[in-house]
């Protein structure tokens, strides 16, 4: 872009697209040498068209997020609706009181992200990193509790609809009893009950075709782990980042989408915990 | 210069304005051939990879429809070229489940890989920048990510007739339980579980693509340019961007849903105590018409992102090629608006057939039908533009014409099957077939063939042959007639889609001579195609160069160099009116055109 051209688009600068920011052009000149800062793509007129493109773009992205879980909510609406007797016994069967832990888990980390987007914007370098360790550790957690959720119910049988294989306290009329016998040896027991109370299901035997509650709950938790995972990757990356001096008063955009991207996998979570935990 | 430019590049004046003025810029980075023209970030480049891509998969995907054709002339004889190294043991003759696969593969390899990249992927990706003034997609990472997801779903797709059983042969529907019992039959195996990755890596390309473009078109406008100056092929790209990522997470969901029915057993979409080929009985509560919501849920709007932003480019190549503005430009774009709003709540009538509650059958027949008032008033704004025109029959010009004319007739046979009680009758049967046929290659391949021809000056720098432009374009018309008109007649004879051997039924051997009419305008018609390969090809190497502004067109576009350099233009564009300023006496000088770029 000549210097001549590049004052031509600066009398259109009202619009908020005049300025090509990428105004001088010397041939081989330091690239970092003018007045652009080194986190400007050049494509963009301006700083601030860059953080609105990105931030439109993470918003856009986040609509295709709730679409996506919006598939597997309809699903569990429907689930639910034309067995509710499977919804009311499945439920019990969560730990309801690691669920909690985890919402509070996570909207902790939730806090330490909206603290981290305050620091990068106030360029407090240490406080950032802090608080994106802090928010990447809280995301550990939760995967972490997550863990002992899901090897306990395979433990217990509790798995998705066709493997589904319940290893009840007492025999059950009309169970597969030859399916019993095998999940208790998967299990490590030699015999038909165990004598711990936690390796087995009390309470009512479950309604046919129960497992279709354990296949969304797997589907779910587990697509909304993956993005965990995802968050903390990202989260991470930002870590390194924040950590070169990267992100200050001028540049913070990655850190803004990022946690606009936490906080929706934390609101997700926030409607997960009582559809699949607290129902009655 | 940073990191591409398109091939072929450095043949207009103005290009080395822009290579001088970006070099500073980015003296920093030199990319090799690699960088350049394979890992390229350039919006340009880009789309002239989707384009080569879609292409090739045309090809591809026209190959397997003629295999199908051929069963249906010659049912059981060997199949021709191919056949003996394919079949050798049966004599070249096909089997049924081959067939099942052959349709199923047809439909996925021209939605996914043919129809959708080849409008948002190839045009989308080249016109958004250039015709809204700027300098490249707001994402160009994510952009050369959406195009290199395309690449896992090829290997997929095409990668699925080697596996045990071959490819998937449940449609491209997918309908459980055949997609989701493993024994279901041959295809359901693994290449029914490739079948499902590759779509989701085509949605997660697109996904990417169409949050790219809504970002651009919405923040990287140049100066001037209002959404009431956008040309109608952005509007189209704009509402098809709005559609892909609003729909197609769904079906991503759903996908992923089925994926994990065939993989851990969670039986989303499979109902309890089902016995299929004497297995187990199947355990579980699912339901199998949740699928087909999902589906539909997205391949409903799917089926307009296959073609609005054709809609988009063929009014910009009417306006251009009559000389006038584009009557009712703004009802324009509120018909695209309106057929996609309309679009997400009508997925049920592909499911009439399935079983639902009558009273909701009413409410999707209801806003299928109304449908057709805004497909109207693009028809009738498309007709008044070229009313009383100065019409210039060029290549683009009458791939244009052929497309509206092609879609009145896809439009109105779509309007049989949006009523409940006729579509009982024809649903599965060859008049769908001829339906969306007429829609999706009369109308949207048509406008393509169209843009490739406008547009391909200013991808490349040279003109397409217009003479074998319009031998290809008079031969795929008639040849396309004479495959798909019958087909109608087909449907309203009664002959199921899907079937390998239709004649197996008595009632329909009767239609064994049409078919082999069928099928042999078919293959008139696919070799037709070689003619616009070559031209394509040749062309790039030797066509004849041009300027800036071939066409006397008034978009963004034509400002830049043909073809234009990293960073598109070499001085800053600014829109100062609409995009259809043809034959306004207020023109300066002696033109009927008035370009955007023009400041009077």
């Amino acid at each position: 872009m000549s210097t001549a051209t590049a004052d031509l688009a600066g009398g259109h600068a009202a619009d908020g697209h005049g300025a090509h920011g990428h105004s001088a052009d010397g041939h081989g000149a330091d690239p970092h040498g003018h007045a652009h800062h080194p986190f400007h793509a050049h494509h963009f007129d301006s700083l601030e068209q860059q953080f609105d493109s990105g931030k439109l773009g993470t918003w856009l992205f986040l609509v295709t997020e709730i679409l996506f879980f919006s598939g597997l909510f309809v699903a569990y609406v429907i689930y639910r609706t034309t067995h509710p007797e499977i919804f009311e016994w499945g439920h019990v069967h969560l730990n309801k009181y690691l669920g909690a832990i985890n919402t509070a888990v996570l909207i902790f980390s939730s806090l330490t992200m909206a603290w981290a987007v305050r620091a990068a914007q106030l360029g407090q370098k240490k406080l950032l990193v802090t608080m994106l360790w802090i928010t990447f550790a809280c995301a550990g957690a939760f995967l972490v509790v997550k863990y002992f959720e899901y090897s306990h119910k395979f433990h217990l049988g509790l798995l998705p609809a066709g493997m589904f294989n319940p290893v009840m306290a007492e025999p059950v009329a009309g169970h597969d009893a030859t399916g019993h016998g095998d999940a208790h040896a998967a299990g490590g027991h030699a015999t038909g009950h165990a004598a711990d109370s936690h390796d087995v299901i009390h309470g009512p035997p479950p309604p046919p075709g129960a497992g279709i509650f354990f296949s969304i709950y797997y589907a779910m938790t587990g697509l909304h782990a993956i993005h965990i995972l995802g968050g903390m990757a990202l989260i991470a990356w930002l870590a390194v980042r924040a950590s070169k001096g990267h992100f200050g008063p001028t540049y913070f955009g990655p850190v803004d989408y990022v946690g606009l991207y936490w906080h929706l996998v934390d609101l997700i979570w926030i409607y997960l915990f009582p559809l699949l935990y607290l129902i009655h | 210069m940073s990191i591409a430019e398109p091939p072929k590049a450095g043949v207009d004046e103005g290009h080395d304005a822009t290579h001088g003025g970006h070099e500073g810029a980015h003296a920093h980075r030199e990319p090799g051939f690699l960088g350049k023209y394979v890992f390229s970030t350039d919006h340009k480049v880009i789309a002239v990879q989707f384009l080569f891509t879609t292409l090739l998969m045309l090809l591809v995907g026209g190959a397997l429809a003629l295999a199908v054709r051929w069963q249906l002339a010659y049912p059981w004889s060997s199949l021709p070229i191919v056949g003996k190294a394919l079949f050798g043991a049966e004599g070249g003759q096909m089997s049924p489940e081959f067939y099942t696969m052959l349709f199923t593969m047809h439909a996925t390899v021209m939605i996914f890989l043919v129809v959708i990249p080849i409008l948002a992927g190839a045009f989308g990706n080249f016109l958004i920048p250039l015709q809204i003034g700027a300098d490249d997609m707001a994402f160009p990472k994510l952009n050369m990510l959406s195009y290199w997801f395309m690449w896992p779903a090829i290997v997929c797709f095409i990668g699925s007739f080697h596996v045990a059983g071959g490819a998937a042969a449940a449609g491209w529907t997918a309908y459980p339980p055949l997609s989701a019992q493993v024994q279901a039959a041959p295809g359901s195996g693994a290449g029914q579980t490739l079948w499902l990755l590759g779509v989701t890596f085509v949605g997660v390309s697109s996904m990417m693509g169409s949050v790219n473009y809504m970002t651009t078109i919405i923040n990287m406008r140049a100066p001037g340019m209002t959404l009431f100056r956008m040309p109608l092929t952005i509007w189209g790209m704009f509402i098809t961007a709005i559609l892909q990522a609003f729909a197609l997470p769904v079906l991503t969901a759903a996908g992923i849903m089925l994926l994990m029915d065939r993989m851990v057993g969670t039986t989303f979409f499979t109902p309890g105590n089902l016995i299929i080929n004497n297995a187990e009985p199947t355990k579980g509560t699912g339901q199998v018409l949740l699928w087909q919501h999902l589906f539909w849920f997205y391949s409903h709007p799917a089926v307009y992102i296959m073609l609005l932003p054709a809609m988009g480019m063929v009014s910009d190549i009417l306006a251009c090629f009559a000389r006038k503005p584009v009557f009712g430009y703004r009802p324009m774009i509120y018909s695209m608006t309106a057929i996609a709003g309309l679009g997400f709540i009508v997925w049920g009538h592909h499911m009439f057939a399935s079983g639902m509650n009558p009273y909701i059958g009413m409410a999707f027949m209801v806003s299928t039908i109304m449908i057709a008032l805004p497909s109207g008033v693009k028809v009738f704004n498309w007709l008044a533009t070229i009313w009383g025109g100065t019409i210039q029959f060029t290549t683009p010009m009458l791939n244009s014409i052929a497309f509206v004319s092609m879609f009145i007739i896809g439009g109105l046979s779509g309007i049989f099957m949006a009523a409940v009680p006729v579509d009982v009758y024809i649903h599965d049967t060859y008049f769908i077939v001829a339906h969306f046929h007429y829609v999706l290659f009369g109308a949207t391949l048509f406008g393509v063939y169209g843009a490739i021809h406008f547009w391909f000056p200013k991808m490349f720098g040279r003109m397409m042959s217009e003479t074998w432009g319009k031998i290809h374009f008079a031969i795929t018309f008639l040849a396309f007639n004479a495959t798909f008109f019958p087909m109608h007649l087909l449907g309203v004879g009664g002959m199921p889609r899907r079937l390998a051997d239709p004649y197996h039924y008595p009632y329909l051997s009767h239609l064994i001579p049409m078919n082999q009419v069928i099928t042999w305008a078919a293959i008139v018609m696919g070799a037709a195609q070689v003619i616009l390969i070559a031209n394509f090809v040749l062309s790039i190497f030797f066509g004849k160069k041009v300027g800036r502004n071939p066409w006397n067109a008034n978009g963004l576009e034509w400002m830049t160099p043909s073809p234009p350099g990293h960073g598109n233009f070499d001085v800053p564009a600014v829109a100062y009116r609409g995009p259809y300023e043809y034959g306004n006496p207020a023109t300066p000088g002696e033109r009927d055109y008035w370009p955007q770029f023009e400041k009077s």
